[in-house]
């Protein structure tokens, strides 16, 4: 396959292009002037930062937003694409990143409600149950979506979309809620797609998946098009460099240094655990875990095996029995979140919006809520009167934008005007700015475009060597593998410890994370020289 | 005519502008949007169906001008809160009292006037039927309205496309948005329907319950009728069985006072609004059945991006 063209010369190769297409919200220019081009048959990537304009593009591709000038080519010909429907007319398919489904509707109306000629429900049901079955996407029409899984949901939106034959399918950030198990059955679907002459346009911020899957990609940086390139010639770190607009280097870090110069314990769980809550919890069992001051821990496992427990555990949102929880030697088990926090800790957890941030308050007042205990006295005045002091709140807010290089449309924006890596910055900021001795974060760069989550790496790096513990908690390896000095997973609620970062390799944590049961367990962290197999 | 026939002659009566109220909220709150305004609409419907029947002696003609001038107050509800966003829970509430006070000023010229009433319409043969054939066949045309709209509504909602978007809109605004369904124009319609069903309940009130014109003759139907669309869980036939099991509520806290029977009526008439918070406990310890009918969106405003 030709792969490195010159924009514009095979036109009766191109599927769709865009010429000078522009979009505008306000001051902010999402796009500005996008040439895009689309061939037949290929699995396109479109690459970018956070609020890069990726979102803008394609939903002006689906007809959901209307372009402010330039023009978009279909096959040769200039379209217009007035909404979603005249998209699915032309042949656009699209599969969301918040997926557009509907909980209390089975998958049948679900399907349904997106076709646009009449067709009866047991028609469609079992349209998309025949075509589900060839691809090997298993599909019960009848249940209702609020009961299935993400994978499962991300499955409908592609049947759903393929029902319509599509001759372009854009997918906004398919993996970012997937298992490696499911992603893997997706590319299979999308290479499948590709054979039968079928072109995907493919949002991710994955490098490694872009490489292995897209035959041609775009990169687009605030808003405009920086270039096309081959994603298989490039390197992750080149493709990063091109999105970031500078080198993206990874975080320098000692490891064994660390271990070796690592001081007393400050976070310590012993014999801990968690009976579920709900029956989608999982049961946390003999936790033992100590995080010096000085070393970074990392705690990697697949999505669901106890990562949020944990967290709820050690933040405090649970309690637990006083004894099998020490922060700085003392018991704090039976504290709530302040008391943990007044003793010295510092929680950054996983969800951004609900969970990090009140969406709908601004950073100053998102700042307040999760400091208001434990410092009373820097942003509350007149004693038990607690009157907010809003300049000194102000003053933080800025010093910690400022510090984590947070961008924002205005002085004080709501927690979700921010784009996620921005806002994500600035959750970590907020606990960084307490100089916390101990700090346990939750997917600290989930879904954060690759300079931002560059920039949370480095700052949890020094934190680290200002002497504070720090316990991260990552479903990303590579992450993992890069700032942790030790490294333990989690596995159906229990802990193993793998062993130095720099002594034990991805297979072997890779066969702890599915569950192996390698002799690994060992008290003390230096003597990890065994191996799984 | 026996005892029994009597009784539940008047309690179809007090159950059919329940169920005309509730069955038009049960589409508006399907679709997503909260109007607590039906008690306002309801007495807006009910003073335009007693005004016009007397302009014009036809008590048809009466009932018409109640839905239209229903749904056209609620088109001002749906002014508001759709095009300009404004809080539902509050102009639903300033609805009620504009609504109150309206039909008020309109009505003063109309207290004491005598009024037409919507006189029964019998079916040949089905109303020869004994004891069947009075209650159920020989009435006015809005109880066979009412008993129409509970089967095309459901009809409606789980067997059409357009059904299946107003459902959908309900759910997850947003989504339905991304797949190109006009969210705002399907909320007026549902929004309108509503009204124009809370006037056709008025219209009730005012040509066939008591014909006449009280000032607040809708006396909190049509916050029992909201009641009733939470009891039934948002399902057309659950809307059908509750009205009439209200409606048979108001009447007993009646017939119980005529006879002196020891249970304090104000018991009774909180006993449907008891009944309502009862089914919000049970429907909420059950995350699926709550999924499943409860619309998501119920209560908040959407804003397109463009």
């Amino acid at each position: 396959m030709g792969r490195v063209l010159p924009t514009g010369q095979e036109d009766q190769e191109l599927l769709l292009s865009t010429r000078g297409l522009t979009k505008t919200f306000g001051d902010l220019v999402a796009n500005d002037a996008l040439d895009l081009d689309i061939r037949k048959g290929e699995i396109h990537a479109l690459l970018g930062e956070n609020g890069a304009g990726k979102s803008t593009l394609v939903k002006m591709l689906y007809g959901s937003l209307q372009p402010d000038s330039g023009s978009i080519i279909w096959r040769g010909k200039e379209t217009s694409i007035a909404n979603p429907a005249a998209a699915r007319h032309l042949g656009i398919g699209m599969v969301f990143q918040h997926f557009s489904l509907f909980e209390a509707l089975t998958v049948a109306d679900n399907i349904l409600i997106s076709t646009d000629n009449p067709v009866s429900r047991q028609r469609i049901a079992q349209d998309a149950e025949r075509l589900a079955q060839s691809y090997g996407l298993p599909l019960n029409t009848r249940s209702y979506v609020g009961d299935l899984s993400v994978g499962e949901r991300q499955r409908v939106e592609i049947v759903r979309c393929l029902l319509q034959n599509p001759q372009l399918i854009i997918l906004d950030e398919p993996t970012s809620v997937l298992t490696p198990q499911e992603a893997e059955g997706l590319f299979e679907t999308l290479l499948r797609l590709r054979a039968e002459g079928c072109s995907v346009l493919y949002i991710s911020h994955r490098l490694d998946e872009v490489k292995a899957l897209c035959d041609r990609a775009t990169v687009l940086r605030h808003g405009k098009m920086i270039g096309e390139c081959d994603p298989a010639e490039e390197t992750a770190a080149s493709l990063a460099a091109m999105m970031v607009g500078a080198q993206v280097e990874k975080v320098e870090r000692d490891h064994d240094g660390a271990l070796e110069a690592a001081g007393e314990v400050l976070l310590e769980l012993s014999d801990a655990g968690l009976e579920p809550e709900s029956p989608f919890a999982v049961r946390l069992r003999n936790l033992v875990l100590q995080v010096r001051s000085g070393e970074i821990v990392g705690i990697a496992g697949v999505a669901g095996n106890g990562q949020s427990e944990l967290f709820r555990l050690i933040s405090g949102e649970v309690s637990a029995p006083h004894d099998q929880i020490k922060i700085r030697g003392k018991q704090a088990g039976g504290l709530g979140v302040n008391g943990r926090r007044r003793l010295g800790a510092a929680f950054v957890p996983e969800e951004r919006l609900g969970h990090g941030a009140v969406p709908d308050m601004t950073l100053s007042e998102n700042l307040l809520l999760s400091r208001h205990a434990s410092d009373r006295v820097a942003f509350q005045r007149f004693g038990p009167l607690g009157v907010v002091w809003k300049s000194m709140l102000t003053e933080a807010m800025t010093r910690i934008c400022d510090a984590m290089d947070v961008r924002k449309s205005t002085a004080d924006p709501a927690a979700s005007a921010l784009s996620g890596g921005n806002l994500q910055k600035f959750i970590v900021g907020r606990e960084l700015d307490r100089q916390p001795s101990i700090l346990v974060v939750n997917q600290p760069t989930w879904g954060v475009d690759a300079g931002a989550a560059q920039h949370i790496r480095k700052a949890l790096v020094d934190l680290a060597k200002s002497g504070s513990a720090i316990l991260m908690i990552s479903q990303d390896l590579d992450e993992i593998f890069e700032i942790a000095d030790r490294i333990l997973v989690i596995d159906d609620g229990s802990l193993r410890e793998a062993g130095a970062a720099s002594k034990v390799t991805r297979e072997e944590v890779g066969m702890l994370m599915g569950g192996a049961t390698a002799g690994m367990r060992t008290s003390t962290p230096s003597s990890e020289e065994n191996h799984a197999h | 005519m026996g005892i029994l026939e009597a009784v539940l002659l008047t309690i179809i009566t007090a159950a059919t502008p329940l169920l005309l109220a509730a069955i038009g909220e049960l589409v508006t709150e399907r679709s997503g949007v909260l109007n607590l305004g039906v008690e306002g609409m309801m007495i807006i419907g009910a003073i335009a169906g007693f005004a016009f029947a007397q302009m014009t002696g036809n008590p048809y003609l009466g009932t018409l001008a109640g839905a239209i001038l229903g749904a056209l107050f609620s088109l001002f509800f749906g002014f508001l809160v759709l095009t300009l966003v404004t809080n539902q829970y509050a102009t639903g509430l300033a609805l009620t009292i504009l609504g109150l006070g309206l039909s008020g000023l309109w009505g003063e010229a109309y207290i004491g006037v005598p009024g037409i009433k919507l006189q029964p319409v019998a079916i040949p043969l089905l109303s020869e039927i004994p004891f069947f054939g009075p209650l159920f066949f020989k009435q006015d045309i809005l109880f066979y309205i009412s008993i129409g709209l509970v089967c095309a509504v459901s009809y409606f909602l789980f067997r059409t496309n357009a059904g299946l978007k107003l459902r959908a809109v309900g759910d997850n605004h947003h989504s339905a948005h991304a797949l190109g369904v006009n969210v705002i124009a399907v909320r007026y319609m549902a929004v309108m329907f509503g009204g124009a069903c809370a006037g056709l309940a008025g219209a009730h009130l005012s040509l066939v319950y008591t014909p006449q014109w009280v000032e607040n003759m809708s006396a909190g139907r049509g916050w029992i009728a909201l009641a009733l669309v939470v009891f039934a869980s948002w399902r057309p036939y659950r809307v059908l069985s509750g009205a009439y099991l209200f409606g048979a509520v108001g009447i007993a806290q009646l017939h119980a006072q005529a006879l002196g029977i020891g249970i304090p009526s104000q018991f009774l008439s909180a006993l449907p609004y008891i009944a309502t918070v009862v089914v919000l406990v049970l429907i909420s310890r059950n995350r699926r059945l709550t999924l499943i009918n409860t619309p998501a969106t119920l209560g908040k405003g959407f804003v397109p991006d463009r």
